[in-house]
């Protein structure tokens, strides 16, 4: 499904991603671990398209399509989805409002019939059920004086209205007290299917025991230095990111 | 200056005409302010950008053309071409074709007994005791050139009075269309008059059709006494050629509470004046706001606020949206006399541009000579936030849509606050028309 080759990105000219290669299927989920400044949230913003970072070498596939010449909206429509680490407050336009306008533009785009109000408001309401999010929060502006938990279940909500084929998670997991931390987990995992994919971005190992990965890759300093199954992210937890480097060819030793 | 010379000449010549009794002009002593109106408007002459308060707004167009006043025949236009501006049942409508009231157009079938609502030239001619008690009373003409051409000038408009206690449940609208195809001036003069504790709802739209060139320059007076209570709302959407001056001077009683909402989308040049006299213990006075504005538009709003008296409190809320070469002026001053203690008076102001080329000015100004009162203050400019365009984008919108999405959002803050269901959406309708991508948005939303 997704196929990133040699990525390597740069912001106001400070170079960030350094030769990122990985391969998403379908079906898989993939967790992306590592320290702060490794690059994480670069990748995500990447892949969704964002122009405040320059892509200096490499590729990326989605579904046989070359990702980068898409815009942000073409690859919404495409089936790409980014739950922001920091989602953004929209005075004056509410979730609801808002989400019409998208999920008709992502119809459209995939040649479906775009929703009347009627359908949209039961397709709102099973989804708004999903992630256990009251529908009182969705009549306000978008993130508007939201709580943190509540922006991150609003991503996921968002997500779960969209029905993409690929998701990528931005530390969703952050700020989120145990109980929000399972509802978004639950959202995330109904939303699993042999068709769909994702990638979870996390600092923590915590998130993991709800969204079981079928892959964790660690990225230090703009490469991924190790990949492995679910163990590796307990091993994370348990030494830390420090072990990493001996292990890894030419590594050096993380910033401390 | 010559220009000017040449273009007082003009206003002399017609104002002759006026003295003459050649055009309808009512009564002796309004006579006489008509003569000191035209005197203190041939003094002060049209003003230039070194007149502090028209510092960013250069109206020597206006002072250069030669606008003729308006001719028309009052049977002049169709209800289809007002039928764009109606938003719904009103109580009366009164419809002006080129200045004049045109009765065919208009409806004032269903009012309460002792409720007033005629045409301002029918008014004059008949002697009413409050024309002569409130007409030219509150807006002061000695250091506005244009409001005094204004009162020099007069000849038709709108007289509105609502009896003590009375409460009028539906709009009252006033439809001042342009048609002619020779350009011209013409002053509509309208005064509202409000009883103690009565209710009403007033709404001032000004348009002209398409192609008319033409300088309006209407001036409103409204008198809200002791606890009555008062919802008003301009719509300019005026030819593209058109230059509108405006003054809206409000002067309250004690207790009174009144809401003014001014929507400048079309016209050339806009200049809206709107001030408030606080003029009694515990007034209210909310001013909105808001102007979307495009090409080579330039829209200029000038409030003041003046809180005479104490316990009163006032909130201006004003927004700019700017595209193309467009220019936008806030100005706003609050002031709080000796004796306004208590004040709570609040100003905002906030201006998104959306291309290099627009420019906004906004002025802030506050005079507080007493001591123990809240005023603040906030101006705030910027353009569209590209984290949010990027985030909307992020879920399907594209680019255009996005931008037009925060920018109906921005603007819709104020027209939220309408409280006619009618006019609301004709102005939702508006505004969308005036979005890049707004059908799109329309049909998505």
């Amino acid at each position: 499904m997704l196929e990133i080759r040699n990525l390597q990105a740069n912001v106001e000219g400070k170079e960030i991603l350094k030769g990122i290669n990985l391969t998403v299927a379908a079906g898989e989920i993939h967790s992306i671990m590592g320290p702060n400044g490794s690059g994480k949230s670069t990748l995500a913003q990447v892949l969704a398209g964002r122009d405040t970072y320059e892509v200096t070498e490499g590729e990326i596939l989605f579904e046989g399509k070359d990702l980068l010449e898409l815009s942000p909206d073409e690859r919404a429509g495409e089936g790409l989805f980014l739950a922001f680490q920091y989602p953004v407050e929209i005075p004056g336009v509410t979730t609801n409002y808002f989400l019409k306008a998208a999920l008709n533009a992502v119809r459209k785009y995939r040649g479906e019939d775009e929703l009347d109000a009627m359908d949209f408001l039961a397709h709102i309401k099973e989804k708004a059920e999903l992630v256990d999010i009251p529908q009182d929060l969705l009549k306000r502006a978008i993130n508007e004086g939201f709580s943190g938990g509540e922006k991150k279940r609003n991503e996921v909500f968002q997500m779960a209205v969209l029905e993409p084929k690929l998701s990528v998670l931005d530390e969703t997991d952050s700020g989120l007290d145990i109980d929000a931390l399972r509802i978004v987990a639950n959202g995330v995992n109904q939303l699993r299917s042999p068709q769909r994919a994702g990638i979870v971005i996390t600092h923590y190992q915590r998130l993991l025991d709800y969204i079981v990965p079928d892959f964790v890759h660690v990225l230090v300093d703009g490469r991924i230095v190790q990949s492995g199954d679910k163990d590796l992210a307990l091993h994370l937890e348990d030494k830390g990111y420090g072990w990493i480097r001996e292990d890894v060819p030419g590594g050096e030793p993380v910033a401390s | 200056m010559i220009e000017v010379k040449e273009q007082k000449q003009t206003y002399a010549t017609r104002f002759e005409r006026i003295e003459a009794g050649v055009v309808e002009g009512g009564s002796a002593s309004l006579l006489a302010i008509r003569k000191a109106a035209f005197s203190r408007f041939t003094e002060l002459g049209f003003p230039t950008t070194k007149h502090e308060e028209w510092q960013y707004t250069n109206i020597a167009p206006i002072a250069e053309a030669e606008f003729e006043r308006m001719e028309t025949d009052t049977a002049s236009g169709s209800i289809d071409d007002i039928a764009p501006f109606n938003f719904g049942a009103c109580a009366a409508t009164l419809v002006f074709m080129n200045g004049k009231f045109a009765p065919h157009l208009s409806a004032v079938g269903n009012l309460h007994e002792g409720i007033r609502a005629r045409s301002l030239a029918d008014a004059l001619s008949s002697d009413d005791p409050l024309i002569t008690r409130h007409l030219a009373r509150h807006a002061k003409f000695d250091e506005h050139a244009f409001t005094a051409l204004n009162t020099a000038m007069m000849e038709d408009g709108a007289f509105v009075y609502i009896p003590p206690g009375v409460v009028v449940e539906q709009p009252i609208h006033l439809i001042y269309l342009t048609s002619s195809a020779q350009p011209g001036s013409y002053h509509p003069r309208n005064l509202f008059v409000l009883g103690s504790s009565s209710q009403a709802t007033l709404v001032e739209s000004y348009a002209g059709l398409e192609g008319t060139r033409y300088f309006s320059n209407p001036v409103t007076e409204i008198v809200t006494e002791a606890g009555a209570v008062l919802d008003h709302y301009k719509i300019v959407r005026e030819s593209d050629e058109a230059f509108h001056v405006s003054t809206l001077q409000l002067h309250q009683h004690q207790g009174s509470n009144a809401s003014s909402t001014t929507v400048s989308m079309n016209g050339r040049l806009v200049r809206n004046d709107i001030r408030t006299l606080l003029d009694g213990d515990g007034c209210d006075c909310t001013l909105n706001g808001v102007q979307v504005i495009d090409g080579t538009q330039h829209v200029d709003n000038h409030l003041v606020v003046d809180h005479a008296k104490p316990n009163c409190n006032s909130r201006e809320f004003f927004k700019n949206v700017l595209n193309g070469k467009s220019r936008g002026v806030f100005s706003g001053r609050i002031m709080v006399r000796e004796d306004a203690q208590k004040t709570d008076a609040k100003q905002t102001n906030q201006s998104l541009l959306l291309s290099e080329d627009a420019q906004v000015d906004s002025k802030p100004q506050l005079e507080i000579l007493a001591d123990d009162v809240k005023c603040t203050h906030g101006a705030t400019i910027g353009q569209l936030d590209e984290d949010a365009v990027f985030y909307l984008q992020s879920r399907g919108l594209d680019f255009e849509t996005a931008r037009s999405l925060l920018v109906y959002a921005f603007a819709r803050e104020v027209i939220d606050e309408v409280r006619i269901d009618g006019l609301r959406n004709q102005l939702d309708e508006l505004l969308i028309a005036r979005l890049p991508q707004g059908q799109l948005l329309r049909e998505r939303l």
